[in-house]
């Protein structure tokens, strides 16, 4: 693949206060309104059913928002536009090749539509070919591939039609967790060197991190929180965010001079305004293990798991449920040890209560 | 030995119903080349019964493919779309339409000859032409080709094979040529079977709506059976038979062609 980051490319897309209602009365998403920028990778995560693909459908046409929605491509207004006159291109969870054209038919099926000469069509599908690195397959029917290369092939024909918009509805689902990373970082090259604005469904976080330019967490119909993949992992807006993205524990205390009473003691805080019971959320990589003896926060391990890169400590009795803890693969610890914890002030984000 | 002993029962049980239905079907074969039935084998071969079935019936042979053919390409025409309609569309009304389309295959053939002819009567050419039996037939084949492309519709997930092509820019009439139509090959080849196969045998509705200038060959061969010598009803069965197996032989060895050079995911 070539490793060049282009210009970006691509529209601007605006979605504007776009809910959907499905006929029954089903809310399947309530009114988002998101700016995604020229060139930008904006990844929709969250769990099945919280409206991701609904919206990404909403953005390609094959859904329309309900009466007050509006979608624009730069300032033009789609929302009435049907898809097929829209210039997207989309990567569906199951590929959608066409079984009855070979790996050079499916990609060049697109162009055919966007004119051009037969061998300007030619030399572009040899441009994709060699860009999602499919050289060699070019004549072989979709059942003769494997999953992996299906996934190429789905990518070089969205992409073989220029579209001013990428939409790929988790496109590395359907694909077994070694390949699956594999490809993800394949995925992101191509995504940088084409510099296209690029709408991404998935609901596994690792994949929103790696890919995204800004993550919009979805839950039940509406956005949780839009932000960086940094903003996202350390300053969840809530505690659902902090609990879908990444391992999170949810402490619950009480808060006042600048610390935070637990169960098995006390831990630091920044200041904050928010005084009596509060949740804050800690992630495990973020709480180091200290001798007990002059720990302001202890408890008991209860079980230690090794993980090669590292090992996972269970902490219990220091909050009300137990705390993980990530240390060094090095550091010799065992159930039962008693043991202090210490955090950094920062990395303790305090989170709104009420939310499940 | 005893797997032995149950192979042997099921082997026998096998042929016991297999002759059961083919030893009629050969008699009466047999008694279309015997020269008197009644007096059994003895009484010598002969063709001139199959001379003078292909004298008197030649027409209704004839009739019969035309009609069969006729019926193939409007539900071909009229029933992939349908088909492609009815799945894409999905919910109550596109589940009401299909029982309705699928109707005639409960309510039997006399009453749908019935209100062909009480609606259709006034209409004396069309009465009076072949197109009215190929009206009977197409209402009541619709149902199995719809039937059979919609299950491969499911099958092969058409919806979304549909909308990928639709965000490449392919208007609708172009995603049904490129993308549906090709890879709903199987079950239209199934389909087209089932449909030309109903059509050849059928008798119930076509014995109402023909006319005298208008049989088939299930109505010349009921005609036979009641009027003439049944050697000469026999020597038909044979004629039928060797009309219409080298065609269904025909139609699945390209229905299997059909499936292993294409489709499938």
């Amino acid at each position: 693949m070539k490793a060049q980051a282009s210009e970006p490319h691509g529209v601007a897309v605006r979605i504007a206060a776009c809910g959907k209602t499905f006929g029954d009365g089903t809310r399947a998403l309530e009114p988002v309104s998101l700016d995604i920028a020229r060139g930008e990778t904006m990844v929709l995560l969250g769990p099945s059913g919280c409206g991701k693909t609904t919206l990404l459908r909403m953005v390609a046409g094959l859904e329309r928002p309900d009466a007050a929605g509006r979608i624009f491509f730069n300032d033009a207004d789609v929302t009435d536009v049907p898809i097929e006159q829209r210039k997207v291109g989309m990567v569906f969870q199951s590929y959608a090749l066409f079984p009855n054209m070979n790996v050079a038919e499916n990609i060049a099926y697109g162009l055919k539509f966007r004119g051009g000469s037969a061998q300007e069509r030619k030399a572009r599908v040899a441009e994709l070919v060699a860009l999602t690195g499919i050289e060699g397959l070019e004549h072989r029917r979709i059942d003769q591939l494997s999953g992996g290369q299906r996934q190429r092939v789905a990518l070089a024909r969205a992409v073989a039609v220029r579209p001013s918009v990428l939409l790929l509805d988790e496109p590395l689902t359907a694909l077994d967790a070694a390949l699956r990373e594999r490809l993800r970082s394949d995925l992101n090259r191509l995504l940088r060197t084409l510099g296209i604005t690029t709408i991404y469904v998935t609901h596994d976080q690792a994949e929103a991190m790696a890919l995204g330019d800004r993550i919009v967490v979805m839950r039940k119909g509406a956005v949780a929180q839009v932000g960086a993949p940094r903003d996202i992992y350390f300053t969840p807006a809530n505690r659902f965010v902090a609990e879908f993205v990444g391992a999170a524990n949810i402490l619950e205390g009480v808060s006042g001079a600048g610390a935070l009473t637990l169960r098995g003691g006390r831990l630091a805080i920044e200041k904050t305004s928010v005084k009596g019971p509060s949740l804050a959320m800690v992630r495990p990589e973020s709480i180091a293990i200290v001798a007990a003896e002059n720990a302001s926060l202890t408890g008991e391990v209860t079980s230690v798991s090794f993980t090669g890169d590292r090992q996972r400590l269970t902490i219990s009795g220091a909050a009300e449920r137990p705390i993980m803890v990530d240390i060094p693969n090095t550091l010799m610890v065992k159930a039962g040890d008693r043991v202090g914890l210490s955090v950094d002030p920062s990395a303790i984000r305090l989170l709104p209560k009420g939310e499940a | 030995m005893r797997d032995r002993l149950i192979f042997a029962g099921q082997l026998l049980f096998t042929l016991l119903v297999a002759a059961f239905l083919i030893v009629p079907a050969a008699l009466s074969m047999l008694a279309g080349v015997t020269t008197n039935y009644f007096r059994g084998i003895s009484s010598g071969f002969t063709l001139q019964w199959i001379v003078q079935v292909w004298d008197l019936y030649a027409d209704t042979i004839g009739r019969s493919f035309l009609i069969a053919g006729a019926t193939l390409v409007v539900t071909l025409l009229i029933g992939i779309p349908a088909a492609y309609g009815l799945h894409v569309r999905g919910g109550r009304l596109a589940r009401a339409i299909e029982e309705i389309i699928t109707l005639p295959l409960a309510i039997p053939g006399l009453a749908i000859a019935l209100a062909l002819l009480l609606t259709y009567n006034g209409f004396s050419d069309f009465r009076r032409s072949w197109l009215f039996i190929l009206a009977g037939h197409v209402v009541f084949t619709l149902p199995f080709m719809v039937r059979s492309v919609m299950a491969i519709f499911s099958a092969i997930d058409v919806k979304t094979l549909d909308e990928s092509a639709s965000s490449l820019g392919a208007s609708p009439l172009r995603r049904f040529l490129d993308v549906i139509v090709p890879n709903a090959r199987p079950g239209i080849l199934a389909g087209s079977l089932m449909v030309v196969t109903l059509s050849l045998g059928e008798f119930n509705l076509t014995w109402m709506l023909h006319t005298p200038l208008t049989k088939t060959l299930p109505v010349g061969l009921a005609d036979s059976y009641a009027s003439m010598r049944l050697e000469v009803a026999s020597a038909y069965t044979l004629v039928f038979f060797c009309m219409i197996i080298p065609l269904l032989i025909a139609m699945q060895m390209f229905a299997t062609w059909g499936e292993a050079s294409g489709v499938r995911k």
